[in-house]
């Protein structure tokens, strides 16, 4: 009796894989095949560049990295990855996020290079082994935005007098004055922690000094929304910022200063130290790519058409001068 | 509100016009959690039916523990599998993370339980009236399971339904397992999240419509198949 019904389990669970794989089948088969879009303009803001992939093109090695989502969301990577695959005959899989964890992917070695934008933890990433060639690409500005109104008075300030404003008004009356912090360990929340240090503070002791300071833990785009909603006061890049315009009620208020120097740094990971990465060459391919003069004049006209102004700045022919910029074999001297 | 009716416009629109990134963005969405739905199946109906006609001490406790992980959270499994199949876990040399099998095995382990215990529910809703029935009728054991089994299929499918509307809407374990990268494991819920992150709330929308769509559609090939055999 008891092999009998393990016996007719097993046959029904054989004509629920038949049903499946027949469902599988009619569903596919019936599907439309993929047709590039007639009118061959982008429809999406997904970006129909390429046709459908799957099942995937055997033998064409897969080189994976990981990177900030301000580049990513921006789309500045769906129009430079075809380039790449092309030239290097690989499939470019770009995985986003915060730069705190883009670089946990590269220690744990699911990626085989990292681009990022927090000197202070790349510095650490590349002392503890872990990143090696690191080299710049390009460059551009944080802001500090906020509503038009600007309750804390903060417009013209220097970062540091600014978050300052913010941080009394913040305390005075939480109610008129906010800000939102990233709170995810991504780039632009360490350059908030830094510009917190440099105005006097501990930033355990913001973290802490009541309901002003909110902690989003989401993507900037996420937070600039949320900064929008509630009339807050955000820490953002410019070129997130240039896409969310229009779609956000907050306005740039605080444009210049020095610690407001963004740079995009782009290393491979060390094979030595992590010994599943096995893609250092096309790694330094890309790293040197990057720095070539085909990427380069893209990123200084990149976003111009749609934004009104480029997104990302160039580092080539030195574009950068302000204290803080990397240095010319930084961005010239390819890696081997 | 307006964002509402944009959606509904643009979801048609790109249906519509086959916009090439959709439909394989929406395939890919099908293709996948058929996949999950399909192991799970295989998986989880026959343990169903262990459990539902076997009587073994604890069976009570297993059945409270498997109805425990219905509400398992998706980024937990995307987590989970994460610690496994990166390559610094110990399935690293698989080299699975950040492919469309990734989440095939983060979708498996979602709805895991989900089929499982609804199989258990839907076997137990059938009158036991019917096993007796059909046994002083004549029928030998097996008829009898077999008959158990035949007056249960609706609920089972159900249950398969919902495994995978399950398995096809979740986000969590897609994104971290899969990584939404480009022409390779985005599905339709990763490619809303960015979208949304990108602040294109109605083309989030309308991908969303779409989602809704494929769930509808094959609900209802699902009911025309049962009713028909």
């Amino acid at each position: 009796m008891k092999t009998l019904i393990i016996n007719l389990v097993l046959r029904i669970s054989v004509l629920f894989v038949i049903f499946y794989l027949l469902l599988g089948t009619i569903l596919t088969g019936c599907a439309p095949v993929t047709q590039p879009a007639a009118t061959g303009q982008q429809s999406t803001g997904v970006t129909a560049t390429q046709g459908t992939t799957f099942p995937v093109a055997a033998g064409i090695p897969r080189f994976k990295i990981a990177t900030t989502t301000s580049l990513y969301d921006t789309g500045l990577w769906n129009y430079l990855e075809p380039m790449f695959e092309k030239k290097a005959n690989v499939r470019l899989d770009i995985v986003y996020a915060g730069t705190g964890v883009a670089l946990e992917y590269g220690k744990r070695g699911d990626v085989d290079a990292v681009v990022v934008h927090d000197p202070e933890a790349e510095a650490k990433f590349i002392a503890d082994g872990y990143g090696i060639n690191k080299r710049s690409f390009a460059f551009n500005h944080f802001l500090i935005a906020g509503p038009a109104g600007d309750p804390a008075g903060i417009k013209g300030l220097s970062p540091e007098q600014a978050f300052k404003k913010i941080y009394e008004g913040g305390i005075a009356d939480p109610a008129r004055v906010k800000f939102v912090s990233r709170g995810d360990n991504s780039g632009t929340h360490s350059k908030e922690k830094l510009i917190w240090q440099a105005a006097g503070f501990k930033y355990e002791d913001i973290q802490k000094s009541g309901s002003w300071y909110m902690e989003a833990g989401k993507g900037m785009g996420p937070c600039l929304l949320m900064a929008s909603e509630q009339g807050t006061y955000v820490l953002a890049d410019i070129s997130t910022f240039l896409a969310f315009r229009g779609k956000v009620n907050v306005v740039a208020l605080v444009e210049q200063g020095a610690l407001f120097l963004n740079i995009y740094d782009a290393m491979a990971i060390n094979p030595e130290k992590v010994k599943t990465a096995k893609m250092l060459p096309t790694a330094n391919a890309f790293i040197n790519w990057l720095m070539s003069d085909q990427v380069q004049d893209i990123i200084a006209t990149y976003g111009a058409a749609g934004y009104g102004r480029p997104l990302f700045n160039p580092l080539k022919g030195g574009g950068c001068t302000e204290p803080g910029c990397p240095k010319l074999e930084d961005y010239t001297v390819p890696v081997k | 509100m307006q964002e509402l009716w944009e959606a509904l416009v643009q979801a048609i629109s790109l249906i519509v016009s086959l916009d090439a990134e959709v439909i394989e963005i929406s395939l890919r969405s099908l293709y996948v959690s058929a996949a999950a739905i399909l192991i799970a199946a295989v998986l989880c109906v026959p343990i169903g039916g262990i459990i539902h006609f076997h009587d073994f001490k604890g069976k009570r406790v297993l059945i409270n523990v498997i109805q425990t992980f219905y509400s398992i959270p998706t980024v937990v499994v995307g987590l989970f599998v994460f610690l496994f199949i990166s390559r610094a876990g110990p399935l690293g040399g698989l080299e699975l993370l950040f492919t469309p099998a990734a989440i095939v095995i983060g979708q498996v382990i979602l709805i895991l339980p989900v089929l499982t215990g609804m199989t258990i529910s839907a076997l137990n809703g059938v009158d036991r009236a019917v096993k007796d029935t059909a046994l002083s009728l004549g029928a030998s054991g097996s008829q009898a399971i077999w008959t158990i089994i035949g007056e249960a299929r609706f609920a089972v499918v159900g249950t398969l339904i919902l495994g995978f509307g399950r398995a096809i809407s979740e986000v969590g374990a897609a994104m971290m397992l899969g990584g939404n990268i480009r022409s390779y494991t985005r599905v339709l819920t990763t490619a809303i999240s960015l979208e949304t992150q990108r602040g294109d709330l109605v083309l989030s929308l309308a991908l969303g419509i779409i989602l809704i769509g494929i769930a509808m559609v094959i609900s209802v090939i699902v009911n025309i198949l049962l009713q028909r055999y």
